[in-house]
């Protein structure tokens, strides 16, 4: 993502600077392209060089009878692999990536409304409150996480004392794992939505009220809409780490019905000569959520505002 | 629509009071703007024109008093229900919408059957027709202005209220607006509450003026009245440019009233002064007053002062004059005469003014 973005900069800069003064054109922009050196070296270096020994990898064949050796080939069978023997282990994490989107989104919206328009004095508190579990580690809070939701807890015992749990269980279900991928990646849907809410102009909002519309609908064709690159932002902030992590299923979810994220963490490091494989569904999983990221852009984008 | 108010009438503030905690923005005002009107609340910034305007739209509730269109009472209703529109300051356009679906928001939220149809006929009215499609960030601050307006005209309001609509031009672009917005007014005869901090923009556009001061309206009235006879200090220093000088009462001479000046004594028309005894502020417009070299053989109201500046403007010249009080008093001599004067800066000079033409106000403004 953030390689195609640095990408279409660059000749936009180019343009500016040549357009902006005649008299030295080269010099300048040779300027621009300096700037952007150390960002395209670190890019090539940690992002571009990786991929293209991930590429590689996701087609090399196995040395029959070596166990964990490999030689260089055009290997298509790994992605056929990963596609049909691991079919469902993609569904599901972007089931629960979008679930854990979807209640993200239903979660913070209303937060970040109310930090942007309600909060006054206690508006930095809030911030902080939103910001504060990046002071403890991931892995830290998701543990905690295996606390709260164990059938020893305090809230499987209320669900359960009100037979709300036909398993009696929530640790190591689907559920928990939902529930930690929308815990973990909360802020990342709130503080664009507030971002883009604290931007908006209140007249523009009192407008909407001044042309008949009541609260609710001023909402609806107002203040929503203004909100939407915010929104699309978090959703894709939340979605796209979300449908790769491994760690949330790893601690709170079953024993069988991984996601994807924890074939390829155990086709890496569990599973001796797993790499291709590994690899094949690394880059599946990358083309997979592009394309979706690339509809869910175009069908909800509005280039003007984001 | 559910909730909306019909009303139709002029429009009446009744005892309107509008207080921010400690802070009183608006002091119980009472105004009566007559239907199909074109009426400007002019003020220096803060002085609560704002809140007022935002109280009509109903975007602020008044502590006390009412708000009324006609004899429909619409204090407490939501500014959705009130058949009132705002042109706001910053336009305030919807950034995701095109210029037509702005302009259509309105009647759309009053399910309207031709909405478009209508967006189309007020986007013609500003003359704005041929950017329909595009989005405001694509407009210039004109454009803009014209969109904002159109937005409000469309739903034919009783009242349509405009925030320093001009603010935001530059001057060029203000005085063409200044004739657009009046021939619009005069075209579609809406009741137009204009509230500015530009005492010329107000007198060229309003038929009737109310001047705020401190949450009071100070004096209310026909621009040409309000300028020709103020009522307050603030008033004759808010609007246009005053000499003035503090004197005080000594006697009457038929319909005059007759005040001293540092020795001088200076005659004021009764019923142009509104203080009758004790101290007295007199004042007289700059172009009511005449400069000469020698002492007029006139009726008194003659001053002696000192050129202190000279500025030929072309069709007049003005002079900047010290008097013996310490002020400092504005005048003009219109370039008719064959021989101009030619004061230089240094030279003594008389001025005098027809006593009809001042004006007389109490020494402190509440």
């Amino acid at each position: 993502m953030s390689g195609l973005a640095q990408a279409s900069v660059a000749p936009a800069a180019a343009e500016v600077t040549a357009g902006g003064d005649d008299q030295r054109p080269t010099r300048r922009s040779w300027t621009a392209y300096l700037l952007l050196l150390p960002g395209a070296l670190w890019l090539g270096v940690f992002f571009v060089l990786p991929l293209v020994q991930l590429a590689t990898v996701s087609l090399q064949s196995r040395f029959p009878g070596f166990p964990g050796y490999y030689y260089r080939d055009v290997n298509f069978q790994n992605y056929v692999s990963a596609l049909t023997d691991y079919g469902p282990h993609f569904l599901r994490s972007f089931v629960y990536a979008g679930l854990a989107t979807f209640l993200a989104f239903v979660v913070a919206y209303p937060l970040a409304y109310a930090m942007a328009f309600k909060a006054g004095k206690w508006r930095n508190l809030m911030m902080i409150c939103v910001v504060a579990p990046f002071f403890t580690s991931f892995i830290l809070r998701t543990f905690a996480w295996s606390q709260i939701l164990a059938d020893e807890g305090w809230v499987a015992g209320i669900l359960n004392f009100l037979h709300l749990l036909p398993s009696g269980h929530i640790i190591n279900t689907p559920l928990a794992v939902v529930a930690g991928l929308t815990y973990n990646f909360l802020p990342f849907m709130v503080l664009p939505i507030y971002a883009s809410l604290e931007r908006a102009d209140p007249r523009v909002i009192e407008a909407g009220g001044d042309l008949y519309a009541d609260g609710f609908t001023t909402f609806r064709t107002v203040t929503l809409p203004m909100s939407m690159p915010g929104v699309l932002a978090g959703t894709l902030l939340t979605f796209i780490p979300a449908a790769g992590d491994f760690v949330n299923m790893e601690l709170l979810g079953p024993q069988r019905g991984k996601m994807v994220g924890n074939v390829i963490n155990d086709q890496f490091l569990a599973i001796p000569g797993g790499y291709p494989v590994a690899a094949a569904l690394s880059f599946t999983l990358m083309a997979a959520i592009l394309v979706m990221v690339f509809l869910y852009v175009r069908r909800f984008g509005t280039e003007e505002l984001v | 629509m559910a909730g909306f108010r019909e009303a139709q009438g002029d429009l009446r503030l009744d005892s309107v009071t509008k207080a921010f905690g400690d802070f009183t923005a608006v002091d119980d005002i009472e105004l009566h703007v007559p239907r199909g009107s074109f009426f400007a609340l002019l003020g220096p910034s803060g002085c609560g024109k704002t809140t007022t305007l935002r109280m009509i739209a109903g975007l602020e509730q008044p502590t006390a008093g009412r708000v009324m269109i006609g004899d429909t009472d619409l204090t407490g209703s939501r500014p959705y229900e009130r058949p009132v529109n705002t042109v706001f300051q910053s336009y305030a356009l919807f950034p995701h919408l095109t210029i037509r679906d702005n302009v259509a928001f309105g009647p759309k939220r009053r399910k309207e059957q031709d909405a478009a149809k209508r967006a189309d006929d007020a986007l013609e009215l500003v003359q704005m027709t041929q950017f329909a499609a595009r989005k405001p960030a694509q407009l210039s601050g004109g454009q803009q202005q014209r969109v904002a307006l159109a937005r409000a005209l469309v739903n034919h309001p009783e009242v349509l209220l405009l925030d320093e609509p001009l603010g935001a031009l530059d001057l060029k672009l203000r005085r063409e607006m200044q004739v657009e917005l009046k021939r619009i007014q005069t075209e579609v005869g809406l009741t137009f509450i204009h509230v500015t901090h530009d005492q010329e923009e107000a007198m060229t556009m309003a038929d009737t003026v109310a001047v705020m001061n401190k949450g009071h309206i100070e004096q209310l009235g026909a621009p040409a009245a309000l300028y020709d006879l103020p009522k307050t200090r603030f008033v004759a220093n808010f609007l246009g440019q005053a000499n003035t000088g503090v004197g005080t009462i000594k006697d009457t001479d038929g319909d005059h009233l007759v005040a001293e000046v540092l020795g001088t004594p200076v005659k004021i028309l009764k019923s142009r002064s509104q203080v009758h005894d004790g101290e007295v502020v007199f004042g007289v417009r700059p172009e009511k007053v005449t400069v000469s070299r020698t002492q007029p053989d006139g009726v008194g109201n003659d001053v002696r002062g000192v050129v202190r500046d000279v500025s030929f403007l072309g069709v007049a010249t003005s002079y900047l004059v010290d008097m013996p009080s310490g002020a400092t008093w504005s005048c003009y001599e219109q370039n008719l005469d064959v021989e101009p004067l030619d004061l230089r800066p240094g030279d003594e000079v008389w001025l005098t003014w027809n006593p009809g033409h001042a004006f007389g106000v109490p020494v402190d403004d509440r």
